[in-house]
């Protein structure tokens, strides 16, 4: 209550007032770094934070709505940027030429009568098997549908690897990409949410990074279809790319503007888009009942609600935002890389971005999202600039250079998000522009 | 009896000395889950710390021209786990403690837990580089070898000296945890205030004495299943990161706040990846004249590279037959 | 002078208080019973007195010393020890476990304690080696009492000690606190069971609203037309 006063001269207290002063200082910020860094690193940096923005406030819904622990954010992101490889890169004709298309086909085949064989296993008392029988039929069903699968996708992906590399892409729009990415994340956070949404919100966090890890593997070991180490590159562009400003007599300096600047365009309007969907979302009645099944399972249960299937459904729309996000963030970066994804720069940072932000509060998260974003992209070469000087200072006191700076540099960015989360969930665990309670009379 | 011989080595001698990592750091985890009620995800990276003060001590001695017969880094472990169990002292008391007097969700430790996490993996990594060192700090990695050719085997049995002294200290240190726990006043009150921790205050334990212990435990454990990795392997500032899911893996599936549970999981998640991916072709290879069909040349459950989805299948397995784990765990 | 004193006691957990100005005083060879309505603050006078909510008012001495706001590791080696209602055994430890736990703060030999609780609960002394959680309600109630009489306590408080159990257990639960007392140890308990608690209790106090309504020694409260009416059912 004692800050309350203090704060009272600004009112900072009031929401409104709140967002507008906290927003005009993100802007502020952002016009410094466009003025030290250019427009180009500008425009850059600011269309990564849109689509980091979408994944934030995918994560937001899940935890900020609903309570749900996800911790696959990577995860869905990777399936987000796989994805719009298939639609998106350019067809290769090595794979459609070959016995691929067959040997994968069989391998799908296969995959669909295995899931078969295990679904009529768990149907398998309707035939009067019972009790420890339909188990041990259940783990049979899995046990010879995997072998069966793997007998049929083994070679496939041997040839394929060995022939083509891997299947490319169909050649198609990116945003159908991104959609197929939504539509992926969805499928996947069904399958996961199925699973795990009953447990504690603790064993959730742990399951959820493991699926995140295991997502990882596949999609990294997966060289048929996604290339896996070897990366995808380049990916093309739903806009015009700077090579083709630059064909039309473009400066190169300035067609990475104009082109960034399209990419940016796109991106803000699909972001205002959900933005506004999603606020709608939250104050209508389905967001209210979202609130009250987080607040208080047990009262929302015995009013008849079917929590764990509003919470499946907030688990899959979050998870959609998150895919689409990580899509288009794998088309604006023009390369998909599995090895470059990590849980600390992916599904943690969001995480910082939603708790700083503000759980619960859209505009907060947004707000997050765009300072945690800038402080991470400056503080590499921020830390480069302090490691140089000290290096230099610890050369002329004769204690030698500090070795290989930019790499430890690079590190100083993971501690200094670890500080960021542990003072805000000290300082601020309400984050910077709390959630809103509409108090109830 | 090759074949036997290459089963040992495989699977028996990794499994164990995989199932003693695991086993170590899954007590740990479920110590502080069972005395403060949260999953503490920067177990792993203080396993990693661990092994890297343990460096530091070790390096300034052999810089000193200190040699023993026995790995330097082995020598001053218990020098290594007082600094450890001080480092979590200290992170308990400024990251931790403050959220638990305010009453927050075990929730908002978990996320705290993966706030420290990133602030060590970024010290570390600050002060170390990313590379990859060895603890045997000019010294060779010996390997014992057992001449099975009274049996009939070509090849020898192998096992590494520090696999020898991990399995070994794994032993010592479950015995002792076992007697604290029963036997001491302490570990008694350990064990009281993980059943019942309101029930512990009103009995006039010390709580806040057995949270410094649990801490303690679980650093200088830690510690210990670090600087063993590290000898095993290679020291390297990702060295337990990799295996912390593996690790809340045994302790979910050997039921949270059970010491014993750990311990079995720990070594069940440990068998279970290891016979997953061992090619069984090399043991089968004698049948081969009797099979009906020709043996691929590799013939494992999982490719290797998802040796990491082994512990978890098991995990989502226990989680949806027995939430509780094989043990009965803490449920709250 | 009382063995304990409380005074005006205010209290609660932060909110609007909920604890009134209680007033209590036992001396050792007393058995108090509080009594009174859901919601009078009966448990929470006794979670009051062992620190387990914050008094914002009023004074609690116990041995003439102020122990208001002291933790339980601070009151029990003064000789307090509390019995709560529920969950107040370690059921994952042998009962003989469970009784150590109860002298955790004492630094001395307590085997004889332990002889001094198996004799007055023999049914534990055969049990002592079981799980405390195997046991039957009743035995349970015993377990924990036996914890809590472990420290040596001058003054024992049991919350609510035959809440869920059958009659005859309550019966044999009531003689047991008698025989505690005889022992010399000063009772302060909160009842449901408030006329059959009350018919044994040396000094009984009628809560209501976090304040006394009235105060005497059990068999004239049972007696008092208006107590009865309003707080015996009939």
């Amino acid at each position: 209550m004692s800050d309350t006063a203090i704060r009272r001269g600004l009112d900072l207290n009031d929401p409104k007032m709140r967002s507008i002063v906290l927003f005009a200082a993100m802007f502020v910020i952002v016009l410094i770094v466009g003025y030290v860094q250019g427009a180009a690193n500008t425009t850059l940096l600011l269309t990564q934070a849109i689509a980091y923005a979408l994944i934030a406030l995918g994560l937001n819904i899940q935890w900020g709505y609903g309570g749900l622990f996800n911790f696959a954010v990577m995860g869905f992101m990777m399936l987000g940027g796989a994805a719009t490889v298939t639609i998106s890169a350019p067809i290769n004709p090595l794979f459609w030429d070959s016995e691929g298309p067959l040997l994968l086909g069989k391998a799908l085949a296969m995959f669909l009568v295995g899931a078969l064989v295990v679904l009529a296993a768990r149907q398998s008392h309707r035939i009067g098997i019972k009790g420890g029988w339909k188990t041990a039929l259940i783990v049979l069903a899995w046990f010879v549908s995997y072998v069966a699968y793997r007998s049929q996708i083994d070679p496939a992906a041997a040839y394929i690897e060995s022939t083509a590399g891997y299947i490319g892409g169909l050649g198609l729009n990116p945003m159908l990409g991104w959609l197929i990415g939504g539509v992926l994340a969805a499928i996947m956070a069904f399958i996961v949410g199925k699973i795990s949404l009953g447990l504690r919100s603790d064993y959730l966090a742990i399951a959820t990074i493991g699926i995140s890890e295991i997502l990882r593997a596949f999609v990294k070991n997966m060289d048929w279809w996604t290339r896996g180490t070897q990366t995808v590159s380049p990916m093309p562009w739903p806009v015009p790319l700077p090579q083709q400003y630059q064909a039309d007599g473009v400066s190169i300096a300035d067609s990475f503007v104009f082109a960034r600047l399209g990419f940016l365009a796109l991106a803000l309007v699909i972001l205002v888009v959900v933005f506004l969907f999603i606020q709608r979302a939250y104050g209508g009645p389905w967001g209210r009942m979202m609130r009250a099944i987080r607040d208080n399972h047990i009262a929302a249960g015995s009013m008849g609600k079917d929590i764990k299937g509003r919470q499946l459904e907030l688990f899959v729309m979050g998870s959609v935002l998150i895919g689409i996000g990580g899509a288009m963030l794998t088309s604006f970066n023009q390369i998909f890389d599995p090895s470059s994804y990590q849980p600390i720069n992916h599904t943690f940072m969001v995480w910082v971005m939603v708790i700083v932000g503000g759980a619960g509060n859209n505009l907060g998260v947004l707000l997050g999202t765009f300072l945690i974003y800038i402080a991470w992209v400056i503080s590499d070469p921020l830390a480069q600039a302090i490691f140089k000087n000290l290096s230099a200072w610890s050369q002329s006191v004769g204690w030698g250079v500090i070795p290989e700076i930019d790499s430890r540099a690079l590190q100083m960015r993971v501690f200094v998000l670890g500080v960021i989360i542990t003072i805000a969930l000290r300082y601020a665990p309400k984050g910077l522009l709390p959630e809103v309670v509409q108090k109830q009379k | 009896m090759d074949e036997l011989i290459f089963f040992i080595n495989r699977v028996l001698i990794s499994g164990t000395v995989l199932g003693s990592i695991y086993a170590l750091g899954a007590i740990g985890i479920t110590l502080v889950f069972g005395i403060l009620r949260f999953a503490h995800f920067a177990h792993g990276d203080m396993m990693t710390m661990g092994a890297f003060i343990g460096f530091c001590i070790a390096s300034i001695l052999a810089g000193m021209g200190i040699a023993t017969p026995i790995p330097i880094a082995f020598v001053v472990l218990p020098l290594a786990m007082v600094v450890t169990a001080a480092i979590a002292l200290g992170i308990d008391k400024g990251f931790y403690a403050p959220l638990r007097r305010r009453g927050v969700p075990s929730v908002t430790l978990l996320i705290a837990s993966i706030g420290v996490t990133l602030m060590m993996q970024g010290l570390i990594r600050l002060f170390f580089g990313s590379g990859t060192r060895s603890l045997y700090i000019n010294e060779t990695k010996e390997i014992f070898r057992i001449d099975m050719s009274a049996f009939g085997g070509s090849r020898p049995i192998s096992i590494t000296e520090p696999q020898v002294l991990m399995i070994a200290v794994t032993v010592v240190l479950v015995l002792a945890l076992h007697f604290f726990l029963t036997r001491s006043r302490l570990g008694k009150a350990m064990r009281a205030m993980s059943d019942n921790a309101a029930l512990a205050q009103v009995s006039g334990i010390n709580t806040a004495l057995v949270v410094r212990v649990t801490w303690i435990i679980a650093g200088s454990l830690a510690c210990v299943a670090g600087t063993m990795l590290a000898l095993d392997v290679a020291l390297m500032p990702d060295l337990a990161f990799n295996i912390v899911l593996p690790i809340f893996a045994a302790a979910i599936v050997g039921g949270l706040g059970h010491v014993y549970g750990a311990i079995v999981g720990g070594f069940l998640i440990a068998f279970a990846e290891t016979l997953a991916v061992f090619n069984w072709t090399s043991i089968l290879r004698p049948l081969t004249t009797w099979l009906p069909f020709d043996l691929p040349a590799n013939l494992a459950l999982v490719p290797t590279e998802y040796k990491l989805t082994v512990a978890f299948v098991i995990l989502v397995i226990t989680l949806l037959a027995r939430p509780t784990g094989i043990f009965k765990g803490i449920s709250s | 002078m009382a063995l304990i004193e409380l005074k005006h006691v205010v209290g609660g957990y932060g909110g609007a208080p909920i604890l009134n100005g209680v007033n209590i005083a036992i001396e050792q060879s007393d058995i108090g019973v509080i009594v009174g309505p859901n919601g009078a603050g009966k448990s929470t006078t006794l979670k009051a007195i062992f620190g387990l909510l914050k008094v914002t008012g009023g004074t609690i001495e116990f041995g003439g010393e102020d122990v208001a706001n002291s933790l339980p590791d601070k009151l029990v080696p003064k000789g307090l020890s509390f019995v709560p209602q529920e969950k107040n055994v370690f059921t994952s430890m042998t009962v003989e476990e469970n009784l150590e736990m109860g002298a955790f703060t004492r630094t001395d030999d307590f085997r004889d304690t332990m002889r001094w609780v198996y004799d007055m609960f023999p049914v534990l002394a055969e049990k002592r080696r079981q799980p405390a959680g195997e046991l039957s309600g009743g035995q349970r109630q015993m377990v924990a009492m036996g914890r809590a009489l472990m420290s040596k306590p001058k003054l024992l408080m049991l919350d609510e000690p035959s809440a869920g159990l059958s009659p005859r257990y309550v019966i044999e639960i009531f003689e047991t606190i008698v025989r505690v007392n005889k022992e010399g140890v000063g009772i302060l308990m909160v009842e449901q069971n408030a006329r059959q608690a009350l018919a044994f209790a040396s000094k009984g106090f009628v809560l209501a609203s976090g304040q006394n309504r009235f105060t005497g020694t059990g068999p004239e409260l049972i007696a008092d037309p208006e107590v009865a009416k309003s707080f015996l059912g009939g």
